[in-house]
């Protein structure tokens, strides 16, 4: 590696080059861009969270000054576009498939949740399609709601969608119930918890928008869109939907400021933009405002569950058990029907060798917003189960939390999980033992005396999470029922000057990839730094590519790019032999040089980049000009993420007010390319799980409406509600992609919420304590504790 | 529909707008200055934050009448074209200070009023404390604080030939 290549190469902290753009407020994000004659859409909205539409009247909103259109689910069905959808099956445990609902662009005849677009009015400016909104006149018949998971299943239940009976989309189970039930028999000690995951709202900062033109000329579509993944967006709508060939239609995912999952689905406003562009011939812009965001993204979480734990005498773990209800909202939403089967009770096994696990998943409708993936999309899940069910299961035993984990921990690889997972690489002693290091957990009894001569309960708290990410391999995935594959693209595109252009199907939305990718490349072609640029998300420019979520983008996108630059090596290195005259064999290529074996004869990377375009040193026949390589790279496993996160909490017993003393976070993702961006990642992540554990839930009432409906209501976590983070990091390669990379986006997200709720519930001595743990809440368990029971529970 | 007049970055600029128009849209749309954005309706997320007559304000709870006759200064105030960047931009890049840039402009705008308000030798509890109105869902806060202490100490060591303030 040359001296240039260590400052700016793998697992050097080099400063984003995306940044610049960003800290002089010369981003372009979606609202940004602007198109000569552009509309501004407004959605008419369903103030109901169940109704029949008797009658819309548009003709008053039609008259408004600035009105271009008001068009409704009657325009859009005659027009015959297609529905919305989840892309991946889930089958019931008696084989049928899952009742996915017809979710049409604007309610046809029947709204279903509050928000519920109805209408649109496309307008000269956002205030006159506003006035004009106002004017709509919806006819509603209101239904009875339901709203509450663990209700919707019940007789007499109001019934969301004709011909699903129960509200119930499938059942769905995995692992070996038989083998599970004589483990639970056998158990000297069983440990059971009620658990709800709070519904989160992900609420990215940068609200969605979609800016669509139609251009007449050439009936070509045009997307600006907030999406993570702009090649799938355009697939979902030109296949499914309909609305034009998948070749006349351009996806354009600009700056997107956060996704967290939430931007990944294909929701109806940009389908009733791209429509309202080719009626209209206008250019249509919509922006969510943050009410409509609450109202409209696609929520996370949402699960109600009854887990157990069966261990032996000694702690050793023999099974666990969960039944969950998934709550999906009023439609499933493109990935929705994966997060609580696949990405959920897959992870049931946690660090942990456990001979049998059993889980039973009911994902059912209510009229509430639909839910899909947020930030760790099921793991965060199942790691509150797993780590919840091990600390209480430590407590009732009298046995210390980390010693409990230890007795458990998987210690040799690869290690087949009864519930699919196969981990392939890992060191969980390792991760546990560093953070007990860094959080100075043997000085934590002191700490805890002096806390308490304050008045102040100090509890600690672990989180011993794994995740699988890097989705996916493609085959296992469409096995589980995924519509799509879940590999990844690069082409690698070197210049006649030497510089490199690197063409990724992933899309940055604030994960730094304009800067990792660049790294990887440079110190592969040992080219400078600056003569690397990273292209993402316009499907005119880039070949299909899968996007990023599920903490994929270095573990399958940076191995697609280290394929492609495999070709891009082997055909300069056919094209140096020609320069150098010698066999194709003896080239060797090191720092951005091409030698002749044993010879001093060589030839810069330049100087062999404007060969392959010059062409003269060579005939076609002998090889074709040119130097630029594409590779689709399909991983051959799941990546395996895993640390130790500790967080230490002081509560005040007047307030029930927590504060977080102390959070110590040691995590495992393989390969690390860029720390500084990586650590960055976990912190963002553990914010996000502090948050639900503390701060969030989404919030809906008896009757459907959401009443933590803003900013003022739904508790974002501030700076002044979090710590700063001690992040330290150890290292087990994946053995299942070229650079043994894991990933790291979600780690924290995943990890954070049972550390949290650990802690408090180790300081109160309670259990009685459900997310988010809020003042009031800590504050009332502590009032309500009992003193915590050793309860033997003896099969 | 009313005129406007006021100093933007230095430059005279003016208007039409409806007594309704927030600053903000009337720098967004009229002024095509879209490094100040729009986060959310409540006047909680700072992403509108900018200073009208050197004090930081939520560009969102304005009414661009509000602001006839003042200097106000975006983002895009900051640093002279070609020119050197400020030391809080500067900052906020050296730390990792952003993932997704959205909350940014913002960010760096309050983070210029609690240097203006507090000077530059902040701590970490006065950090945190006074950035409540501005949310931030990528970054977690850590390193924007340690960026903002950064920024404030360099351009407490006279770095930076432009004041946002003025």
């Amino acid at each position: 590696m040359t001296a240039t290549n260590s400052a700016t190469g793998i697992g050097a902290a080099v400063r984003r080059k995306e940044d610049f753009r960003f800290i002089t407020g010369k981003g372009q994000y979606t609202d940004d861009v602007v198109r000569p004659g552009e509309t501004r859409a407004v959605f008419v909205r369903s103030p109901h969270a169940h109704a029949k539409i008797k009658n819309i009247d548009v003709s008053a909103a039609k008259k408004m000054p600035g009105v271009v259109d008001v068009l409704t689910g009657v325009d859009l069905a005659t027009d015959k576009i297609g529905n919305l959808i989840c892309g991946w099956m889930i089958h019931s445990k008696d084989g049928s498939p899952m009742k996915m609902a017809a979710h049409p662009a604007l309610a046809a005849g029947k709204v279903n949740c509050v928000g519920d677009a109805v209408a649109v009015v496309i307008a000269d400016t956002l205030a006159q399609g506003r006035d004009a909104a106002e004017k709509v006149k919806v006819d509603y018949e209101v239904l009875a709601a339901v709203v509450d998971p663990a209700k919707t299943q019940a007789q007499g239940a109001p019934q969301i969608h004709a011909d699903i009976a129960r509200n119930t989309i499938y059942q769905w189970h995995l692992g070996d119930a038989k083998a599970t039930e004589a483990a639970f028999a056998a158990a000297k000690h069983v440990t059971r918890l009620d658990i709800i995951n709070n519904r989160l709202v992900p609420n990215a900062i940068e609200p969605r928008a979609a800016l669509a033109e139609y251009d007449a000329g050439t009936d070509q579509l045009t997307l600006w869109n907030t999406t993570q993944n702009p090649h799938v967006s355009r697939l979902v709508i030109a296949a499914f939907v309909g609305m034009a060939p998948e070749h006349k239609l351009r996806v354009i995912a600009p700056d997107v400021g956060g996704g967290f999952g939430s931007k990944i689905f294909i929701y109806p406003e940009e389908v009733v933009c791209l429509w309202a562009s080719r009626k209209t011939h206008r250019p249509v812009k919509w922006v969510a405002d943050r009410t409509e965001s609450f109202l409209t993204d696609a929520h996370g979480r949402d699960h109600v569950t009854h887990a157990e734990l069966a261990l032996d005498a000694n702690g050793k773990i023999l099974a666990l058990r969960a039944r969950t209800i998934a709550n999906l909202g009023a439609y499933m939403s493109t990935f929705s029907s994966s997060v609580p089967t696949y990405l959920y009770g897959t992870l049931l096994s946690g660090q942990y060798d456990i001979p049998s696990i059993y889980c039973e998943v009911d994902a059912v409708y209510t009229n509430t917003a639909p839910v899909d993936a947020y930030r760790g999309a099921g793991r965060p899940e199942a790691t509150f189960v797993v780590e919840r069910l091990v600390e209480v299961a430590a407590r009732q035993m009298g046995i210390e939390p980390a010693e409990l984990r230890k007795r458990n921990f998987i210690k040799s690889f690869p290690h087949q999980t009864p519930v699919i997972m196969a981990y392939d690489a890992g060191d969980y002693n390792a991760s546990l033992k560093k953070a007990l290091e860094i959080a100075d957990v043997k000085g934590f009894g002191k700490r805890k005396r002096e806390a308490a001569r304050h008045g102040k309960l100090r509890g600690l708290g672990f989180s011993t999470y794994i995740e699988a990410c890097g989705l996916a391999p493609s085959q296992a995935a469409g096995s589980l029922g995924a519509g799509v594959g879940l590999w990844e693209s690069a082409e690698v595109r070197v210049n006649p000057t030497g510089s490199v252009e690197v063409l990724t199907g992933c899309h940055a939305h604030g994960q730094g990839h304009e800067t990792t990718f660049a790294q990887l490349v440079s110190e592969r072609l040992g080219i400078p730094f600056e003569n690397v640029s990273i292209v993402h998300g316009d499907t005119d420019k880039v070949q299909f590519g899968m996007g990023t979520y599920g903490s994929r983008s270095a573990a399958v996108g940076m191995s697609a790019i280290v394929k492609a630059l495999d070709k891009v090596e082997a055909k300069a290195k056919k094209v140096a032999a020609f320069m150098l005259e010698a066999a194709e064999g003896d080239i060797e290529f090191k720092d951005g040089k091409f030698t002749v074996a044993g010879t001093d004869k060589s030839a810069a990377w330049g100087d062999v980049a404007l060969n392959a375009y010059i062409a003269h040193k060579f005939t076609g026949a002998e090889l074709e000009p040119g130097l630029k390589e594409t590779s689709f790279y399909d991983p051959t496993n799941f990546t395996f993420p895993a640390g130790c996160h500790i967080c230490e909490v002081e509560v005040d017993t007047d307030t029930g007010k927590t504060t977080i003393v102390n959070w110590t976070a040691v995590d495992d993702f393989g390969t690390v390319i860029n720390p500084m961006i990586v650590e960055g990642q976990v912190h963002g992540g553990i914010a996000q799980g502090i948050g639900q554990a503390l701060l969030e839930g989404a919030v809906y009432d008896k009757d459907g409406q959401l009443v933590s409906g803003s900013f003022m209501d739904y508790s974002m976590p501030h700076a002044h509600d979090l710590p700063s983070f001690n992040i330290g990091l150890t290292e087990t390669k994946s053995p299942s992609n070229p650079l043994g990379i894991k990933g790291c986006g979600e780690a924290g997200a995943i990890a954070a919420p049972a550390a949290v709720i650990n802690a408090i519930t180790d300081a109160i001595g309670t259990e009685q304590l459900a997310m988010p743990a809020t003042a009031n809440a800590v504050w009332s368990a502590l009032k309500r504790a009992q003193p915590r029971q050793a309860t033997e529970q003896a099969a | 529909m009313p005129a406007v007049s006021m100093t933007v970055n230095g430059k005279a600029v003016s208007g039409e707008v409806e007594a309704r128009t927030l600053l903000v849209q009337f720098l967004r749309e009229d002024l095509r200055l879209t490094g100040t954005h729009v986060g959310c309706d409540t006047s909680q997320c700072g992403a509108c934050v900018v200073h009208v007559d050197g004090i930081a304000a939520k560009s969102c709870t304005l009414l661009a009448l509000q602001c006839e006759g003042a200097k106000v200064t975006t983002i895009e105030g900051l640093a002279e074209p070609n020119g050197p960047l400020h030391p809080m931009q500067e900052a906020f890049r050296e730390h990792h200070g952003l993932q997704c840039g959205y909350c940014t402009p913002g960010m760096i705008m309050a983070a210029l009023d609690i240097v203006r308000r507090r000077g530059n030798d902040l701590d970490e509890h006065t950090i945190r404390e006074q950035l409540d109105g501005n949310i931030c869902r990528c970054t977690g806060y850590h390193n924007i604080v340690k960026a903002i202490a950064a920024g404030a100490k360099n351009m407490g060591n006279g770095g930076g030939s432009r004041q946002a303030a003025e």
